[in-house]
């Protein structure tokens, strides 16, 4: 196990080492603090410690709590799909694919257009199911070709340059992406047709939104497919061996600039998917869409341990339910005032915690050696 | 290695210059090409118009009444198409072909192409109503595209305005190099005295030569067409007059040694300062205005370049100290700060508020500075949108207001001599000019230090400075700090120039428009960083700052955007590369060059003049 933070062995503890030790205990402190004031809570409202320190919070309650797991679980399961596209990307190039939030952006833009042309001619209504499947292939396929020719245009070019490059060069395509949504299709956030009631009501047996239900069925089943097709076909077995040593798998007859698109097409595909859910369960788009959800994903792929696939959906688990339970959970009972502002602050906040506990992931980090210093 | 380097940029020198084969014959274009680069900038046509920007940009005249900006955009791509597709690869062994009839011809095929995008969408236009997805798609636009006549009209007059177009950048391919500075000279005259327009009629105001721009510009803005001949004229005598004379000057000054250089370069320096102190004098509120800005943003700029381009640390959340300074200049200075206001005199909070964000800059890099680049790049872009998620949210909004933010900032008192508030730019501008001076300063003897050099030697390899005794983290620390502290003036002034701070000042938005200043201008170099902000945020405008092409403030965006890509494509050095940056980009490069250049001489036998080996 490489470790991307802490001195590397032999080396002197510095300064900053100490500081970090102590981030780290402070981090753990704080979680484990605020998640006994939490359960102090729930057993007495009113005990000191909660009169102390926020004598306001009331606790939660069961269905509240189960409330937001849940939703944390949808978000989550969205997050997983982009955070795929991520990962991949970085698995076999091994650089942070900025833009890649905002083609998950252009798939819930696409979503948004198809589904309001699909209600206007009536069909939204008639046939949801059938609609919901038309919109879903059409999103893909422009994200897909998003995607690569974001690859074709700004990455292949810079291919073997110093590592920043693609970076700064991605941040730029992302701003190009944002903007052009604003250019072409107007500032404004942007509405999706209403759904039927059975997705926009509670579930009478389970008790959950059905538009929940879909995300965590589409996104469990698409991650089968994705899993199948990484592990078990010969194109799959490609995009492993080009994560693994690019250089090596052209020598085995690979063709790694296909290959590289493949990924990226892939990516593509789960992004504009995660567009639709977000579509489903927001109902709304706008421009900068694509922005934080992208920067949790990426948080999700790194939780997860980067290049891993089944880590990438677990880490968009674990962002998703933090984000949505955290601030409740942790923050509140510890008397911080309008914690739901602070959620994309938890989120973040997770991302720099996983960094500095175990900067390698939940479950290890699958990248080639030169990638990892 | 450094007597392989070209002179300016680095780029691929070949070996001496192959005489030139004849033109090749018109019909021998390579179509794949021609034709891919003419659909690709149909495309960028389509995307051009639909963007709004020809109808937004038709107001802003460039010469009265031939041609406004809004055209100007939709004139570009052609041009581009037709002066790009008459590019010939320079490959080893392969005969070079003069430029001709060739060139012109697939310059107005490929530029025809390109103008067929808008004969499309005019068409398209007539026949379809796409208004819902597409906002733009606006009768306005069809009869923009059609010049107020028919359809018909619009898709024949585009073609052929994009051949004519195209054919202009195949002509530009045919003149030698002189003529063709001369063109070009000619062309930035007109277009530079259109662009600077609000600033040229404010100087001569204030100068009392309004004569002078009454006769160069319109009534209602745009150089007048007669005007514009004769700037192209005389211009263009003084391009070929000068051929050469500035960069010879350039080269002089970079060739001298010792006491002289240093003796040019204090005589440089003394009067570009006299000339920014004295126009401001002449200058209207416009003007200073904007200087200001330009200098707001030097300011951060050079900041970031000591973190992005010395130490090569891609910070992304580098606002937060600009919040951060902002902030706690608010807090230390304004009556109406929520929580504690001591109400210090503006130069006392600085001190605390330099104090205050270099901490903030320990505490933010300490935890980063170990992680590998990319992750500490999202990592400080998390912070960034943390620390305004903080000031935003009602947790601290009894400190630091909220989403209201703090209001009624007195201005910057200087030793109770003089208040500098936003209501009068000039002294806002000097101040600005202070500091930017002492940044430059800072930042200049920084990089000729052991500390300068130790950050350099981290950018280009981390792992070789630790071995040569380098502590990395240290110093990497420090490049945070003085960042840090850096942009942390540049807040403070904000707050005093703008009287009020609210979270939505520190958009992540701004640490990339700084990133895209700095990268622009070139990564670690100085002059570069000045002039990349001079030119981004004085032409186009900064976040929320309008620049001289305030009818850009929509697209300025997108435009860094494209901006960023095209330089990390073609140009990863920047505009003024520092040369050891620029060494580092193309080391490959030159590698293979000097190679190839010993190979070729091997080739000829003639061993008169060894190959320079790295």
């Amino acid at each position: 196990m490489i470790r991307t933070s802490g001195p590397r062995r032999g080396a002197r503890r510095t300064g900053v080492d100490w500081f970090l030790t102590f981030m780290r205990v402070a981090i753990l402190t704080l979680v484990a603090v605020g998640i006994l004031a939490f359960i102090w809570q729930e057993i007495d409202t009113d005990n000191p410690f909660a009169r102390w320190a926020n004598p306001d919070a009331t606790g939660l309650t069961g269905a509240q709590f189960r409330g937001l797991i849940i939703s944390g679980v949808a978000q989550g399961c969205m997050y997983g799909l982009i955070a795929l596209g991520y990962s991949m990307v970085y698995g076999v190039l091994g650089f942070i694919n900025f833009a890649h939030g905002e083609v998950f952006m252009v798939g819930a833009m696409t979503g948004m257009i198809t589904s309001n042309k699909l209600a206007d001619a009536g069909l939204w209504e008639s046939n949801f199911i059938g609609s919901l499947i038309f919109i879903v292939i059409v999103s893909m396929i422009v994200c897909t070709l998003v995607a690569v020719i974001m690859e074709r245009v700004a990455y292949r070019p810079l291919r073997g340059s110093p590592r920043l490059i693609p970076l700064i060069t991605s941040i730029g395509v992302s701003f190009f992406i944002q903007n052009a949504s604003i250019v072409l299709l107007g500032p404004a956030a942007k509405a999706y047709p209403d759904v039927p009631d059975w997705v926009k009501d509670k579930h009478t047996f389970l008790q959950i939104e059905g538009s929940r239900i879909l995300v965590v069925v589409v996104a469990a089943v698409s991650m089968g497919v994705l899993w199948y097709l990484v592990e078990h076909t010969k194109g799959g077995k490609a995009m492993r061996a080009v994560a693994e040593d690019a250089e090596i798998a052209a020598l085995m007859g690979i063709n790694v600039n296909r290959t590289i698109v493949k990924v990226f097409a892939v990516g593509g595909a789960m992004a504009g998917l995660a567009g639709i859910l977000w579509g489903i369960l927001f109902r709304s788009v706008i421009h900068t869409t694509g922005f934080l959800p992208g920067i949790k994903a990426f948080s999700a792929a790194v939780v997860g341990g980067i290049g891993h696939l089944g880590g990438a959906m677990a880490g968009g688990l674990s962002i998703g339910v933090a984000e949505s339970v955290g601030p409740l959970l942790i923050l509140e009972p510890l008397g911080v005032s309008g914690v739901s502002q602070l959620r994309d602050a938890v989120a973040f906040a997770v991302l720099i915690g996983v960094l500095l506990l175990r900067p390698a992931g939940i479950f290890g980090e699958r990248l080639p050696a030169e990638d990892r210093t | 290695m450094t007597a392989t380097l070209p002179p300016e940029t680095g780029a691929v020198g070949g070996p001496a210059e192959t005489p030139l084969a004849p033109s090749r014959p018109v019909m021998a274009q390579d179509w794949r090409r021609l034709v891919r680069m003419g659909a690709v900038g149909a495309v960028a046509q389509i995307f051009i118009a639909l963007s709004n920007m020809p109808v937004r940009l038709d107001e802003r005249v460039v010469v009265k009444p031939v041609l406004s900006l809004g055209y100007l955009t939709l004139l570009i791509v052609p041009f581009a198409a037709g002066y790009r597709v008459g590019h010939q690869i320079k490959r080893e062994g392969m005969p070079q072909y003069a430029a001709g009839a060739h060139e012109i011809a697939g310059g107005a095929a490929c530029g025809a192409l390109a103008g067929g995008g808008l004969s499309l969408l005019a068409v398209l236009l007539a026949n379809f109503d796409l208004r819902e997805p597409l906002v733009n798609w606006s009768p306005m636009l069809a009869e923009l595209l059609a010049f107020g006549d028919a359809t018909w009209f619009a898709v024949v007059v585009w073609l052929l305005i994009g051949a004519a177009i195209g054919a202009v950048g195949g002509i530009l391919r045919t003149l030698g190099p002189r003529s063709r500075r001369a063109v070009v000279t000619m062309a930035l005259a007109v277009a530079g005295a259109a662009v600077l327009e609000p600033l040229v009629v404010d100087l001569a105001e204030g100068m009392r030569l309004e004569a002078l721009t009454d006769r160069l510009y319109a009534r209602r803005g745009g150089v007048n067409w007669t005007s514009a001949l004769g700037l192209a004229a005389a211009s263009g005598v003084l391009a070929v007059l000068g051929r050469g004379r500035i960069r010879q000057a350039r080269n002089h000054i970079a060739s001298l040694e010792g006491a002289r250089r240093s003796r040019a370069n204090f005589g440089l320096i003394l009067l570009t300062g006299a000339a920014l102190i004295i126009l401001p004098l002449f200058a209207g509120k416009l003007t200073n205005e904007l200087l200001a800005n330009v200098g707001l943003f030097v300011l951060l700029a050079l900041g970031l370049n000591v973190v992005v381009g010395l130490a090569g640390i891609l910070d992304l959340g580098y606002v937060a100290f600009f919040a951060v300074g902002s902030y706690s200049a608010a807090v230390l200075t304004a009556a109406t700060s929520p929580r504690i206001n001591p109400e210090m005199p503006w130069l006392v909070a600085l001190i605390v508020v330099v104090i205050i964000t270099g901490l903030v800059g320990l505490f933010i890099g300490a935890p980063v500075i170990r992680m590998r680049g990319d992750y500490l790049a999202i990592v400080t872009l998390g912070f960034g949108e943390i620390i305004r998620l903080i000031f935003l949210s009602d947790w601290l909004s009894g400190w630091f207001g909220g989403s209201q933010g703090i209001t009624k900032i007195p201005g910057a008192g200087i030793f109770g001599l003089t208040s500098v508030a936003g209501t009068d730019p000039r002294r806002v501008f000097y101040l600005v000019l202070a500091f930017c001076a002492i940044a430059i300063y800072v930042s200049w003897r920084l990089e000729r230090s052991r500390l300068g050099r130790a950050w350099m030697a981290v950018r280009e390899d981390e792992t070789v400075a630790e071995a040569m005794g380098i502590n990395t983290v240290n110093v990497k620390l420090l490049a945070f700090v003085v960042g840090a502290i850096l942009g942390s003036f540049s807040g403070a002034i904000f707050s005093a120039k703008v009287g009020s701070v609210f979270p939505n000042s520190f958009l992540i938005l701004v640490s990339i428009v700084i990133l895209v200043v700095v990268i622009f201008g070139g990564m670690g170099s100085i002059v570069g960083v000045i002039a990349g902000s001079a030119v981004l945020i004085g032409v186009l405008g900064g976040p929320k700052q309008p620049g001289l092409l305030a009818e850009f403030s929509e697209f300025k965006l997108l435009i860094y955007g494209a901006l960023l890509i095209w330089m990390m494509l073609a140009r990863p050095e920047g505009l003024i590369p520092s040369v050891r940056r620029s060494r580092e980009l193309h080391q490959e490069e030159m590698a293979q060059d000097a190679w190839l250049r010993g190979q070729v001489e091997d080739d000829d036998g003639s061993g008169a003049q060894a190959a320079p080996t790295p």
